[in-house]
């Protein structure tokens, strides 16, 4: 019975120095990657914040008037006005579509007969 | 435990047959017994104080140990902590109402040389020079010859430049990061940005700090890194500056002026949605100040809406005329004679071309911008209320507008307010103010009589300050002002569907020794609107502006500013979500019994 026990705590000494030595490498493994994941954050935040200010300036007003003016043909953009507002009932909404015709009735022309 | 006895019966019979006290022997037996526990008693303590002593001994090294570990190795982050946004850049960017991004933080380069690492002094200096042409290469190869071990060639150069420099080849020609501000939006709103430029410098990076406007105002708070990547938010709309801004110069150069100014701003909150000031610079690239002689209000640096103080002439009538009804002296209907000759401490007070207006209600007396009638008014009302009425309007202080400029934009005040400074005060002349001040007081008579201090932050609602006025006296004045439009001195400036109203001020401009110039003028025009309901105030400054109408040189505001304004609020209006609304007529009969 003794020895039973003492077989049986030496297994579990075993299986958890094996578990303790695979969480020490996992640890290590995961902060490696924090790291890696960290670095590329902020290679990121750097690479966003061009492009933030690369949007700025291609979106800045100086820039944006001279391409309206330069694709006036095409565009025909102009500065906002206050004769350009308009009410709700000045917008002519989409005519409903046609109910499907169910009971269609023959006319004397839909064969193509043509009167003389 | 074997214990002895108190009284051994043979010492007892002993003693007794010998005739001593038993009792003898039984007190020294519990007097030895006593001194035997005191003995075990203190092994056991002293063996407690030991494993104590040597547990305290352990504890200490421990910790000793620790803090010498610490103290002697390399620190390094905690790896498993998130860091955040907020070390990614130094200065927080700035934004625009709607967070457009009006500064923002740029990586670029140093170059700096260490001519001792260098292996051809002479071909790196002439291949510099052809990088860079606006530096001097035999001073460079002087430099990279000499004794020096340490130059500063650029401070801040762009990706292409580096490359051209890394082509050069020489190991000596070294780079450092450098964090730049950029404003990608160019002049616009430069007055407000100000600028930044670099602090203390080492090889690895520079300290950014703001030298004008919000950027030096506000620096503590943009390069706090608590504030983590939070930018600071101004209230400017930059789709609305650029249309102020480019209707402003348009309006400059039309009028032939010298320069302009204008101040949008919001009645309620009193936030500033465009404040402009031409000629500008570009605060990527800051001009120097002037030097030597030149008037500082000539340089671009000079900010004409905030630091700009002038007499602004009439469009300081409203205020005279605005407190006289609040006093209860008049209402709007009341006749004023404002027949001459009139002479108040021995000073003729005229009007504009030597008219005269008879005897015209105050209404009138607005609209047709008579100085004696307001002269008049201000007797009236006389010279301590005055002063207190300017004075809560936010007159004789810089004004609270946070940009590190507004600080020097003291007005000036008369020495002796006495009865002719009264007078003058009253259509404007002797008080020289800001345009912004102008604006915070015209903002007071728009929102019902309310101070509000302009301010460039972001607001989340109305910001009332004390009353100065009662709602009647400021409705009064916004008819009246009204009424300037539509049929006094400022017809130019109607736009149809925003019902503006305001009040021209054509002021002489005053000679550096004293005196006024003749044909020099600032002339203004502080508008609110839409009139019925305003939102809006705007003033408009031009500085020497002279044009050629109907065969006439004109310099008064109801021909230079007034139509600049009116044109910047047919462009601006829309930009602000105001629809043009048909005005309101007059609601005849019908008096307001409360609020």
């Amino acid at each position: 019975m003794r020895g039973v026990i003492y077989v049986l705590t030496a297994l579990a000494v075993f299986g958890l120095a094996l578990w303790a030595y695979q969480e020490n490498y996992r640890t290590q493994q995961v902060l490696k990657d924090t790291q890696r994941l960290q670095r590329q954050i902020g290679e990121a935040q750097v690479r966003l914040s061009v492009l933030r200010a690369e949007w700025a300036y291609l979106n800045r007003p100086d820039r944006l008037r001279e391409l309206a003016d330069l694709n006036f043909d095409r565009l025909g953009l102009l500065p906002l006005r206050p004769d350009q507002f308009g009410r709700v009932d000045e917008v002519a909404y989409p005519t409903a579509p046609l109910p499907p015709i169910t009971n269609a009735v023959d006319v004397s022309t839909l064969n193509g007969e043509q009167f003389p | 435990m074997n214990r002895i006895p108190l009284r051994p019966l043979a010492r007892i019979l002993d003693a007794r047959s010998k005739g001593e006290n038993p009792d003898v022997i039984e007190r020294e037996n519990i007097r030895q017994r006593h001194e035997d526990m005191q003995d075990r008693a203190r092994a056991r303590a002293e063996g407690r104080l030991l494993v104590l002593g040597v547990f305290f001994f352990c504890a200490f090294l421990v910790v000793g140990a620790r803090m010498g570990l610490l103290a002697t190795s390399e620190a390094h982050e905690p790896l498993a902590s998130a860091s955040g946004a907020s070390i990614a850049t130094q200065r927080a960017d700035i934004v625009d109402r709607e967070g457009r991004i009006l500064a923002t933080n740029f990586e670029t380069h140093s170059l700096y040389a260490q001519p001792p690492l260098m292996v051809d002094p002479i071909a790196a200096a002439e291949g510099l020079a052809k990088v860079f042409p606006d530096l001097d290469k035999d001073r460079l190869i002087k430099d990279f010859t000499g004794k020096r071990k340490f130059i500063w060639i650029k401070k801040r150069i762009s990706p292409e430049q580096k490359q051209a420099v890394h082509d050069i080849g020489d190991p000596g020609l070294l780079f450092g990061p450098r964090e730049m501000r950029l404003y990608p939006n160019g002049t616009l709103a430069a007055h407000v940005l100000g600028g930044a430029g670099f602090g203390k410098e080492g090889v690895n990076a520079a300290e950014v700090i703001g030298v004008a406007g919000v950027e030096k105002q506000f620096d503590g708070y943009l390069r706090d890194p608590a504030n983590g990547a939070k930018p600071l938010q101004l209230s400017l709309d930059l789709t609305v500056q650029a249309a102020a801004e480019r209707v402003l110069l348009g309006g400059m150069k039309i009028m032939n002026a010298k320069g302009a100014s204008s101040v949008l701003m919001d009645v309620h909150t009193g936030e500033v949605i465009s404040v402009a000031s031409l000629p500008a610079f570009d605060p990527n690239d800051r001009p120097r100040p002037p030097t030597g002689g030149l008037d500082p209000s000539d340089s671009p640096l000079f900010n004409r809406a905030v630091q700009g103080v002038y007499e602004l002439g009439s469009v300081f009538k409203i205020f005279a005329a605005a407190q006289a009804i609040d006093l209860g002296l008049v209402n709007s209907e009341t006749i004023i004679d404002t027949s001459g000759p009139m002479r108040v401490g021995g000073f003729p007070i005229g009007e504009f071309r030597k008219k005269n207006y008879g005897k015209l209600s105050v209404e009138d007396i607005i609209v047709k911008s008579s100085n004696r009638g307001t002269g008049r008014l201000a007797m009236q009302i006389g010279p301590k209320r005055q002063k207190d009425f300017l004075n809560a309007l936010g007159m004789f202080d810089p004004t609270p507008f946070e940009i590190v400029e507004a600080q020097g934009g003291h007005p000036l005040l008369p020495k002796q307010w006495g009865e002719l400074s009264t007078v003058t005060i009253s259509y404007g002349h002797g008080l020289s103010t800001s345009p912004m001040h102008l604006a915070a007081g015209y903002a007071a008579i728009a929102n019902g009589g309310q101070y509000v201090s302009p301010t460039i932050l972001r607001q989340k609602g109305p910001q009332y300050g004390p009353r100065v006025m009662s709602p009647t006296a400021a409705r009064q004045a916004r008819k009246m002002l009204r009424k300037v439009v539509t049929s006094g001195t400022a017809s130019f400036g109607e736009v149809p569907g925003y019902a503006v109203g305001g009040k021209t001020g054509t002021a002489d401009k005053p000679k550096p020794g004293g005196g006024y110039y003749k044909d020099k003028v600032i002339a203004t025009f502080a508008t609110i609107f839409p009139a019925n309901d305003p939102k809006y105030v705007l003033v408009v400054t031009l500085d020497e502006p002279s044009i050629t109408a109907y065969g006439e040189k004109r310099r008064t505001a109801g021909w230079t500013a007034v139509p600049v304004a009116a044109e910047m609020i047919g462009r601006v209006a829309p930009l602000l979500g105001l629809r043009p609304q048909v005005e309101p007529g007059e609601t005849a009969g019908i008096t307001l019994t409360s609020n």
